[in-house]
């Protein structure tokens, strides 16, 4: 029997329907809009001025602070404006808007497809590739990959985990990039493990991807007989469950080992990257490709054509919606990212970012949500959740408003995965009132935390 | 273009209801009423048709008239409390007791306390012990059963009464106990028309357990403890106290173990919760059963567990993931 995180979890219908679909390239749109937010952490500040010449995969911004990252220009053109647009949910942010002319690529970039499985022993050299290639972690966070790669001091990496699971309904990107990037993601692996001197990486894929599963073992036995630098790196099948792909359970599943409330997973010795993301460091380290584009599913059962695309950063969702056929009539909802975790767009207009990873179309039948009854106390929510903490109770305490017991019961763990109100037979909107309450929480954490620092420092 | 809808995560449902989970509860029933039926004849079916229509109906007339409220009929429970509310009940109950047990499951156990979620107690069981207190002749005469299509007929008094009278009155328990455990399994019991076939039941009880709308550990610890609580007993004083297999046959114990305990809002919520409770109600209903004055005791063991349920919630949490 595979392996599983140790609490919770839902099994939903995986409906991955365009887990055949070949990654293809997306025909580069007229005009491209950069954000210059697309990492956590402190946004990036930009390097160029409107009417200036560009070309791909030159850098256009620079990292604000520690925790931030490169921003490259993913087409050829001209800068037209820096300017505030509104993203994906109607916020403003700042963007550099450049017109596409042609497709001329940066000095020193090499665009040959040709596989390259050996690299260098200098690790600085490794991390100073990867920032300057603008890498961030693909999985869902978009941190700053470099910083990943640099653990603080006293802290120990022993296994790094590349999450291949991908446990959300629908998307299928990964897997593609598994079948169709395997050579590259398995060197990107093998970059990875050298730049965090760890002797151990685990390449997580659950059991209900055979293929890749499959693939992924026949190159690392091919590669292993090669180079040195491909032993220690194995993959483990997991039993197929979500939340498996989010890191505190996939650390769990993969080490059974539990990262502590408020801790990071370098405290277990633990460093998650995701498959994307590995791809990527592959063609920063190998190639001296900056990310500049990143695999898109395109999908849903309303949908037209279902689609892996490759997408410029920075692309219109409506120039991709338009490219597969338009939007689709009795499509109501439109979600970057999965069922479960993604997040509902409210504006068409707005471009992809580095971390975009789907777009769902879900019809209202599908998407809508059933009228609230009574809580029947059956305790599916606690039976679901997979931080171990009680929806009802949490609901109860965030109505009352009663914010030290909902930091009694760790509102604060909550990892927003949505299984509580998923699996609620009296359909109760758990997870909207739960994340409000671990907001509240999480802002009054801070506050006496920087109280104490205040009073320390006096 | 139509507009987009814009909702917090997550964007899609499981497909699970209240109602659709009151209906597996009400399938789960069905062999069990079905044999009921079949033994105990027509006037089995009057004690069924006016427990459930008098439970709908009273839950649709209070929650409307007098609590101002949209109707809860749709969730299906006061079918399910209807239902449960007649297998606890001999066959020959007059239809007017049926109703009040109705009116006291429905009004004052459930919808006082502000509907299904809300109730501390059983519904159905509570409108069994009030009728088991107010009318005591009533409800245990047991008529014998005379089945629907004229089927063999068993007589009197349940195994359990017989033992209580018998020990009272001297007799050795070697010549009370009926030890045909086979027979008990699979009909012949008297009492209340639920008890009639411990095998309906179980099938229900598995059935439910397959369709995963309950786990099985409240169940299981009440059988154990009850094994367990006999077993030390009747080894002790064979003389005196029955055993295990006769015990865990007789009383009502199949059917309040499987469907009566296991109701979700009165059961506690973490599975640890669950077990103390479980064998909270086996310890309790053999105490009952050898030393009280009643020959069983399963409905007043799960109403006084029912009581302790909030503080079970508040002592027994789920494990947390990152928290020692």
């Amino acid at each position: 029997m595979n392996r599983t995180f140790s609490i919770g979890g839902v099994h939903p219908h995986d409906s991955k329907i365009s887990k055949d679909c070949a990654i293809e390239a997306l025909p580069l749109p007229p005009t491209v809009y950069i954000s210059v937010a697309q990492h956590i952490g402190a946004p990036a500040k930009p390097i160029v001025a409107p009417g200036d010449k560009v070309k791909v995969g030159q850098p256009i911004a620079e990292p604000g602070g520690f925790v931030s990252a490169f921003i490259h220009s993913s087409v050829s053109g001209t800068v037209k404006s820096i300017a505030p647009r509104a993203d994906l949910a109607g916020n403003k942010q700042m963007c550099i808007e450049i017109a596409v002319e042609g497709d001329e690529w940066y000095e020193g970039i090499d665009t040959s497809d040709t596989l390259n499985t050996d690299f260098s022993d200098d690790n600085k050299e490794i991390i100073e590739k990867i920032r300057l290639g603008g890498i961030v972690g693909l999985g869902g966070a978009t941190f700053p990959t470099h910083v990943k790669l640099s653990p603080p001091p006293g802290k120990v990496c022993e296994t790094l985990i590349i999450n291949g699971c991908e446990c959300e309904p629908y998307l299928t990107s990964d897997y593609r990039t598994l079948l169709e990037k395997g050579p590259q993601v398995v060197t990107g692996t093998a970059i990875l493990k050298q730049a965090l001197s760890v002797d151990k990486a685990v390449i997580a894929i659950e059991e209900n991807k055979p293929q890749a599963i499959e693939y992924i073992n026949k190159l690392l036995s091919d590669l292993r007989k090669v180079s040195s630098k491909y032993t220690g790196i194995t993959v483990m099948s997991l039993r197929k469950r979500y939340p498996q792909g989010g890191e505190k359970q996939l650390i769990d599943a993969v080490m059974h080992r539990q990262v502590k409330s408020g801790g990071l997973p370098i405290d277990v010795g633990a460093v998650v990257q995701n498959v994307g993301t590995a791809l990527a460091v592959y063609d920063a380290v190998q190639k001296r490709k900056p990310l500049i584009d990143n695999t898109i599913t395109v999908t849903g059962e309303c949908f037209p054509r279902q689609a892996n695309l490759l997408v410029r950063v920075g692309t219109p969702l409506s120039f991709i919606i338009d490219y597969l056929g338009g939007m689709p009539a009795d499509a109501a909802k439109v979600i970057s990212g999965g069922p479960m975790m993604g997040k509902a767009i409210s504006n068409l207009d707005a471009a992809t970012l580095k971390g975009t990873s789907s777009l769902l179309f879900l019809t209202e039948k599908q998407t809508r949500r059933r009228p609230e009854s009574s809580c029947i106390r059956c305790g599916r929510c606690a039976d679901a959740c997979p931080m171990g903490l009680e929806p009802f109770l949490l609901n109860r305490l965030a109505h009352a408003g009663l914010t030290d017991e909902l930091e009694k019961n760790a509102v604060q763990d909550c990892i927003e995965c949505g299984c509580c109100l998923y699996s609620c037979p009296a359909n109760i909107p758990l997870l909207d009132h739960i994340r409000q309450a671990k907001g509240q929480v999480m802002g009054i954490i801070r506050a006496r935390a920087a109280a104490a620092k205040a009073a320390a420092s006096k | 273009m139509s507009k987009l809808l814009v909702s917090p995560s997550p964007h899609i449902h499981a497909d699970v209801s209240t109602s659709a989970l009151m209906r597996d509860v009400v399938i789960a029933l069905i062999p069990a009423v079905l044999v009921s039926v079949v033994f105990y004849g027509w006037s089995e079916l009057l004690v069924l048709g006016v427990s459930v229509a008098s439970c709908v109906l009273l839950e649709y007339l209070v929650t409307r008239f007098m609590m101002h409220k949209p109707s809860t009929i749709g969730d299906l429970s006061a079918v399910v409390t209807g239902l449960l509310l007649a297998m606890n009940l001999p066959s020959s109950t007059p239809w007017w007791i049926v109703f009040i047990g109705a009116v006291v499951a429905i009004c004052v156990a459930k919808l006082s306390f502000g509907g299904l979620g809300q109730n501390v107690f059983n519904p159905a069981i509570a409108g069994r012990v009030f009728l088991l207190i107010s009318f005591p002749m009533q409800m245990t005469t047991w008529e014998a059963p005379q089945g629907l299509f004229g089927a063999d007929a068993i007589s009197g008094a349940t195994p359990l009464g017989q033992v209580k009278e018998g020990l009272l009155a001297g007799t050795p328990l070697s010549e009370l106990v009926n030890s045909d455990y086979l027979s008990m399994l699979f009909t012949n019991i008297g009492g209340s028309a639920g008890e009639i076939s411990a095998l309906a039941l179980l099938a229900g009880f598995v059935y439910l357990l397959c369709r995963r709308v309950i786990k099985p550990h409240v169940t299981l610890s009440i059988w154990a403890t009850v094994a367990l609580v006999s077993l030390i007993f009747s080894l002790a004083a064979p003389e005196r106290f029955t055993g295990p297999l006769f015990n865990l046959l007789t009383g009502g114990m199949i059917l309040g173990s499987c469907f009566m305990a296991t109701d979700y809002v009165t059961s506690p919520m973490s599975v640890v919760g669950g077990i103390v409770y479980g064998i909270g109600i086996g310890f309790i209903t053999m105490m009952i059963r050898y030393f009280g004055s009643y020959p069983e005791g399963m409905s007043f063991a799960i109403l006084l567990m029912n009581a302790v349920v909030p503080l079970l919630n508040m002592w027994f949490h789920q494990k947390k993931y990152g928290r020692a």
